[in-house]
């Protein structure tokens, strides 16, 4: 070696480490939403006298409580880049068996509606964690199949007499608020809660992100992808119940379209379809930007024609914004 | 008589020196190895002799003249060919179509002359000196012969210098010969060859004569046979010997990881190893003689199908990772963006992830308690990031190995194994890493560490294992192998 070796690198910088911070990209995710449907809550004041009236306001939240509910859980199961189409069946299913059992009492017709909603949840979980079935087309043969079977059992009729006491518990008001509301509201603070705070909140984002870093750092993947699914079960089973009540009626064809509600809402809330990216917040904010607009429309006179259109409008804007973020 | 000279060349972006007054010079027909840290200005250099950028000062000299490339096209037209890391080909076309591609021979009806491209094909193929269809289809062809295609596709140009821009970041060490033999059956046509890398020991088996850059500057061109890898690597990082690797602080204790017959299908069989507290065991041996997949099979990635584990003296059933994680194992594997690591979440959740009971109370993480903890790791190990939320992908290849590594210090494991430790990252953070491997070491943890690089095996390592077609095929210490350093070659090669 004769070449003369030039003085050491100078230290490295401390890293630069600020306490806590989130990133720019994680506040424009979180508040460029926010922002867009605090304009829209903006307009639809300015457009209508009758918007930001309290009675109005539950009435929206109301009415996106049911796709809501089905969308907290639609957002675990997409944070692990799986899709759950399952969902609206389920309503259907646990609407006829409510109806029909409702002379058990509420609680047992309670425990049997989130019991569907858990097994069929169960089955596509195991079907995808344990069979290697691809997620959209496990939870699509769930869809025809449960949808099938609510066909089955009720012979096609709905079924009417829903008792007072279903009716109170899905349509009813505590304290002024929608019973629906309130329970939404609770499941919201719970998802958020589990998906943050707890250690499967961290391995639903870390499966979604890299599944074989997840396995290789001791998660256990399929026991995780099992929960997911079984939340999305269970809470769509809950949305049925609520939907027995609000509407009064038994019927197969209940939550036609629901699943594709859920995920626009979960979409639009900014969570990626491509998994590992994603927040709770997002989908309760998706969910009421369509509800919010769904309402305007209304207020102001517009055709509810319209609604599906603007509908697929907002899901496009959403997306543009997501990956302008980005 | 240099072909290519460069004098004086300066290049600046906004706000940093590319390359600062650089000056060397390339001979007419010798393989001439560029070597140099990340950032130390190989891509920039790259571009300029691939005509597309121009330097801001200096002349570069084509056979003694000046030129100016103001475009790729000029470089090509001179007889400058530069095969790039993305390979620029049509999947969907064969090879002979690729190589002709945009230059196809005609009839004289103007129709494509098929059988004269496949046989001029054939006969550019040959001349590389190698067995390849010409008729296949790319995408049905490896990594290396695609490198192959370029290549043939940059003869047909008539290229006087080949410039070839980190081909082995791709290869595996079998592929890599493929490719070697190319270049040697290159060389011996005339063809000039700028060869591009970080990997140091390869340089010794191709090049003639090597340059080092370092931040931009030109540090030495010398003859491959006045310089060792040592030598290189100092020369890089601007550190001396004492530097480079770690001192020796580990002391030798008690057999914490012992494997007895194992065997997996068929790619190992009757594997037995011991690693002790405090020791560093190198597993050498080629890509694909079974190194990996012992590893992965401890650690319980993939079933065992015979034989016994036994940790600190017990017997234990792996059948997972989760398995391993309990058992204090953590591995830090081959590829880390695909293996290692969630890309797209932040640091603080990829640090935490392989221990997050540590920071529960109650059944909630405990945030704050977590960002403390990880903002200890990231101080330990010198972690350059923005902050504990930035997400893994933006940080270099050198930092998210340590960020692997901090997972597994956060999971508190006394059994260590890297499998390639030190794969595509630069120099410097080589040596960071190898510090960080001897202080665990004298913390007494126990490591299994794989690798390619002799250098680093015979560097880090107290005992040696080889492996050779799924079975172990001899063990040495470091020293023996050392002082045998040629038949300890032969051994892995052989």
């Amino acid at each position: 070696m004769k070449e003369d070796l030039l003085p050491p690198d100078p230290p490295t910088l401390a890293p630069l480490l600020t306490s806590r911070a989130p990133s720019g990209a994680r506040i424009m995710e979180r508040y460029g939403l926010l922002a867009v449907f605090a304009l829209l809550i903006a307009v639809a004041a300015f457009l209508s006298p009758v918007f930001l009236r309290p009675a109005n306001l539950l009435n929206v939240l109301r009415q996106i409580s049911i796709t809501g509910t089905i969308a907290l859980g639609m957002t675990f199961v997409i944070i692990t880049a799986g899709i759950d189409l399952s969902v609206g069946s389920v309503v259907a299913l646990v609407t006829v068996f409510a109806a029909s059992f409702q002379r058990l009492g509420l609680v047992p017709v309670i425990l049997m509606g989130l019991s569907i909603g858990a097994g069929v949840g169960l089955i596509n979980g195991v079907g995808i964690a344990l069979g290697h079935i691809s997620p959209l087309i496990m939870t699509l043969a769930m869809m025809y199949m449960g949808r099938g079977l609510a066909f089955m059992y009720s012979e096609g009729l709905p079924i009417y007499g829903i008792r007072p006491a279903f009716i109170q518990f899905g349509n009813g008001f505590t304290a002024g608020v929608p019973n629906s509301v309130l329970y939404f509201a609770v499941l919201l603070l719970l998802s958020i809660i589990l998906l943050n705070f707890t250690a499967s909140g961290r391995y639903v984002l870390a499966i979604g992100s890299n599944e074989e870093a997840a396995r290789l750092a001791g998660v256990r993947v399929r026991r995780v992808k099992i929960l997911v699914y079984l939340i999305s079960g269970i809470l769509a089973g809950f949305a049925g119940l609520i939907y027995t009540g609000q509407l009064g009626i038994g019927v197969a064809l209940a939550g036609q379209g629901y699943e594709l509600n859920a995920i626009a809402a979960v979409v639009i809330g900014g969570t990626s379809l491509f998994g590992g990216q994603g927040s709770v917040f997002g989908t309760f904010l998706g969910a009421a930007i369509v509800g919010v607009t769904n309402n305007l429309l209304n207020l102001i006179g517009i055709d509810p024609l319209v609604q599906d259109f603007v509908k697929g409008l907002i899901i496009l804007a959403a997306v543009l914004l997501n990956r302008k973020r980005s | 008589m240099p072909i290519l000279e460069l004098r004086a060349i300066t290049k600046r972006y906004p706000g940093v020196v590319a390359l600062h007054d650089v000056s060397f010079g390339i001979e007419a027909g010798e393989v001439h190895a560029l070597v140099g840290e990340n950032g130390a200005g190989k891509s920039t250099l790259v571009k300029m002799l691939a005509g597309a950028i121009r330097p801001d000062a200096g002349t570069i000299l084509y056979e003694e003249r000046p030129v100016v490339f103001w475009e790729p096209q000029d470089a090509i037209r001179v007889g400058i060919s530069t095969i790039h890391q993305e390979l620029h080909l049509a999947p969907h076309l064969t090879a002979g179509e690729n190589i002709f591609l945009g230059r196809y021979p005609r009839t004289r009806r103007g129709t494509i002359d098929w059988p004269r491209l496949y046989r001029e094909a054939e006969i550019v193929v040959a001349r590389l000196g190698i067995a390849l269809d010409v008729h296949r289809k790319v995408q049905q062809l490896s990594i290396a012969q695609r490198q192959i295609v370029e290549i043939a596709k940059a003869l047909v140009f008539e290229s006087k210098i080949l410039i070839l821009d980190e081909p082995s970041a791709v290869l595996g060490r079998q592929d890599l010969h493929l490719l070697f033999g190319v270049l040697n059956a290159l060389k011996e046509q005339g063809t000039t060859i700028l060869y591009i890398s970080h990997r140091l020991d390869e340089i010794f088996e191709i090049a003639d004569r090597v340059t080092v850059l370092r931040d931009g500057r030109h540090v030495g061109t010398h003859s491959i046979r006045d310089i060792t890898v040592v030598g290189l690597m100092q020369m890089m990082t601007g550190r001396s010997l004492e530097e480079l690797w770690p001192a020796r602080r580990h002391e030798i204790g008690e057999v914490v990881l012992e494997v007895r017959n194992l065997r997996r299908g068929n790619a190992f069989r009757d594997v037995s190893l011991q690693v002790r507290a405090g020791e560093i065991v190198g597993l050498a041996g080629k890509v694909g003689s079974g190194r990996t997949e012992v590893a992965r099979t401890i650690f319980g990635a993939d079933p065992l199908d015979g034989g016994e584990i036994r940790v600190f003296g017990r017997s234990v059933s792996i059948n997972s990772p989760n398995d391993a994680v309990r058992c204090g194992i953590g591995l830090v594997p081959e590829d880390r963006k695909t293996q290692g690591l969630l890309l797209n979440r932040p640091l603080r959740e990829n640090i935490s992830l392989a221990n997050l009971g540590r920071f529960i109370r109650g059944g909630f993480i405990r945030v704050g308690q977590e960002a403390r903890a990880v903002r200890d790791l990231v101080r330990m190990l010198n972690i350059r990031a923005t902050g504990l939320s930035q997400l893994v992908q933006y940080l270099s290849g050198g930092n998210q190995q340590k960020a692997v590594l901090a997972k597994w210090l956060n999971s508190e494991c006394r059994i260590f194994i890297f499998d390639e430790p030190t794969r595509g990252i630069d120099v410097g953070a080589k040596v960071e890493l190898y510090g960080l491997m001897e202080r665990l070491a004298a913390e007494g943890r126990a490591i299994l560490m794989i690798s390619s690089e002799i250098s680093e095996i015979l560097g880090m390592a107290d005992r040696i294992i080889v492996m050779k077609a799924g079975a172990i095929a001899g063990m040495l210490t470091r020293h023996e192998a050392t002082e045998n350093r040629l038949a300890f070659e032969a051994l892995i090669e052989g």
